[in-house]
């Protein structure tokens, strides 16, 4: 017996409707303020949630059907890769510096993220809103588990692996990405929006992936091109949503702009100082280059955030404050950061190296206005050192930024030759910054900076009080084995014997 | 300005100088010597004499730079934070108000080897 019904199939549209927006109800049993009370406090006004604009409109059959397929994809490609002895396809175990540092410094903050857009989930009364939050919010743990999966056969034959949750924790270039998300956790939840919805995952996020998944291509590493595959689209999804917060905010009300502007300019500032490290790792710790820091940011930073903020212009939004700044510091941001890397290399949990001719040629040819004048010198003084037996290890610590926590190892954006040291007295306390861009977000909330738990100054606090050894241990640093240069390193003997292995029969 | 917040909020510096175990913080940056990636950070206590950090932490700090061996730390330009101070060498880091987390500085003009093409 056919049974005959007047209702057809339900066209999408209809289907992303009564699966997420009709999935919530106006309150009446408690006032909304006080099931949702984060929304008024950072002068964010919203007048109406209907209007945000989820564009993927994601259901979870379909969530789980994508996802699902990614996840069997890559667990197949990196179980292949492990079986396979994938390790010994990278083009020198120089390259696992990018590793280390990525999982010690990155994927910790995948998970923050997730934490992040759950609570933005929880916050925001729109059910689209919360709906597209919580979807990312999964998707942030999902990188954090997939990036640790795809690093974990690194760990069976390296050093510098093992401990990374300690580094995360305690390790001194560490605090640079945990005080980033630290700060957009602790902000509310709009703040958290344009922190890391806009500012990181739209107009920075090509800085990081990029490098790192194009890195991981030209040098033969299987596992980390999977795992940037299987978040590509999650990405995309995160860039939209991204984007759209931030034209919602803007056309809810013209009283959100200054506030919105402020926030654009303070995260384009640490999201840039966050990347830093992401230059260094193009320009010096890839043994088969993709680009030059300068080259991606040409392309990721200036092109495709000059067009963005062109676009943005018609609601009032100027690029950030510290563009220029940034503009300023390409040439030298890269150099500046690996030369403090090797001269604190006895404590960081990855090696580094003095660059060899080739790598210094080419150096020299992507950055022709400062590699030869300002920074070969240097390289070539630190090599006489090693090679009179003297390397150099810098055991005058390094001063921090109060805000970004990283060493003040730069410089003046119109004066090359020297550091920039800016000092702020509050309440009786010195505070030192890195730059202008640190010294202004330290001065719009200072109470928020002033409780920093900045590394070097803790190492000499109880219970560390200045015992190196005994640091060391308390990172999970294994002395000899995880610090120190690439050359003569356990990691670069084994690769070089294993390759040899590989292709020989004695 | 005030922290964005619901309430109230009031930050505990963790840096101060009574977590020192009686030392301090003392910053010393040689200005154009980028070697060194930063200024040197120095714990020390505020009683030592301003001469033996120079002699005793300072200087052998300094010894990877070229131009070390042609400095008389003695004989400098410094500056204390943003204005220019002559030191007491004689007397203790306290004597010369040098307060916790001070930033020092000391400049060696016409002797810089490694930033000779600048």
């Amino acid at each position: 017996m056919d049974m005959k019904t007047a209702k057809k199939k339900l066209g999408l549209k209809e289907k992303y409707r009564l699966l997420t927006r009709d999935l919530g109800w106006e309150p009446s049993y408690q006032p909304k303020d006080a099931i949702y009370p984060y929304t008024q406090y950072e002068g964010i006004k919203i007048h109406d949630w209907d209007k945000w604009e989820d564009p993927f409109r994601l259901t979870m059959d379909s969530y789980w059907k994508y996802q699902a397929e990614k996840e069997r994809k890559f667990y197949a490609i990196i179980d292949a890769h492990a079986q396979n002895n994938g390790h010994l396809h990278i083009t020198d175990a120089r390259y696992l510096s990018a590793l280390k540092i990525f999982l010690q410094a990155i994927s910790p903050g995948e998970y923050a993220a997730g934490k992040g857009f759950a609570r933005m989930g929880r916050e925001f009364p729109g059910v689209g809103t919360q709906v597209a939050c919580q979807m990312q919010a999964i998707d942030e743990i999902r990188h954090a588990q997939t990036q640790i999966h795809a690093l974990s056969n690194y760990n069976k034959f390296y050093n510098g692996f093992h401990g990374f949750a300690d580094a995360r924790d305690r390790m001194w270039y560490c605090s640079l990405p945990r005080s980033f998300f630290d700060d957009a956790m602790s902000a509310g939840p709009f703040e958290f929006m344009i922190a890391i919805g806009f500012s990181f995952e739209y107009v920075l996020t090509n800085l990081l992936f990029v490098p790192f998944m194009s890195g991981a291509a030209y040098n033969g590493d299987m596992a980390t091109v999977t795992f940037g595959f299987s978040a590509q689209s999650d990405e995309a999804r995160h860039m939209t949503l991204g984007l759209e917060c931030i034209k919602f905010m803007l056309e809810q009300d013209p009283a959100n702009l200054p506030i919105v502007q402020n926030w654009i300019d303070k995260w384009f500032w640490r999201g840039f100082r966050l990347l830093g490290v992401v230059g260094t790792m193009m320009d010096y710790m890839l043994p088969k280059r993709v680009m030059s820091w300068r080259e991606a940011f040409e392309i990721y930073g200036i092109e495709n955030g000059g067009a963005l903020f062109k676009d943005l212009a018609r609601y009032g939004i100027r690029p950030p404050k510290g563009w220029d700044d940034a503009g300023k510091a390409l040439d030298h941001m890269s150099h500046q950061f690996m030369l403090a890397l090797y001269q604190y290399n006895f404590g960081t949990t990855f090696h580094s190296w003095i660059p060899s001719e080739d790598d210094m040629a080419w150096l020299s040819k992507k950055y022709p206005t400062t590699f030869d004048k300002y920074y070969r010198p240097r390289w070539e003084h630190l090599k006489k050192l090693k090679e009179a037996g003297t390397p150099f290890h810098n055991m005058g610590l390094a001063k921090l930024c109060q805000t970004c926590q990283i060493p003040t190892v730069f410089t003046e954006p119109d004066d090359p030759t020297r550091l920039t040291q800016r000092e702020v007295d509050y309440q009786g306390e010195k505070y030192h910054f890195c730059s202008e861009g640190c010294q202004h977000i330290f001065e719009n909330e200072p109470e928020k900076y002033v409780e920093a738990w900045l590394p070097m100054p803790q190492l000499f606090q109880e219970p560390i009080n200045g015992d190196l050894a005994a640091w060391m241990e308390w990172v999970s640093l294994v002395p000899g084995k995880d610090n120190g240069d690439f050359d003569g390193s356990e990691d670069q003997k084994n690769f070089d014997a294993w390759r040899d292995l590989a292709k020989s029969n004695q | 300005m005030a922290v964005t917040s619901t309430k109230p909020y009031v930050g505990v510096p963790r840096d101060v100088v009574a977590n020192f175990n009686g030392k301090q913080i003392v910053y010393v940056n040689w200005e154009q010597h980028l070697l060194f990636a930063t200024p040197f950070m120095l714990v020390v206590e505020p009683g030592m004499r301003f001469g033996d950090l120079l002699a005793n932490v300072v200087k052998p700090l300094m010894q990877a730079d070229p131009d070390a061996g042609a400095v008389d730390l003695t004989k400098l330009e410094w500056r204390k934070g943003k204005s220019a101070w002559q030191p007491d060498f004689a007397a203790t880091l306290a004597e010369n108000g040098i307060v916790h987390k001070e930033q020092l500085h000391f400049t060696t003009p016409g002797l810089n080897t490694l930033l000779a093409a600048a």
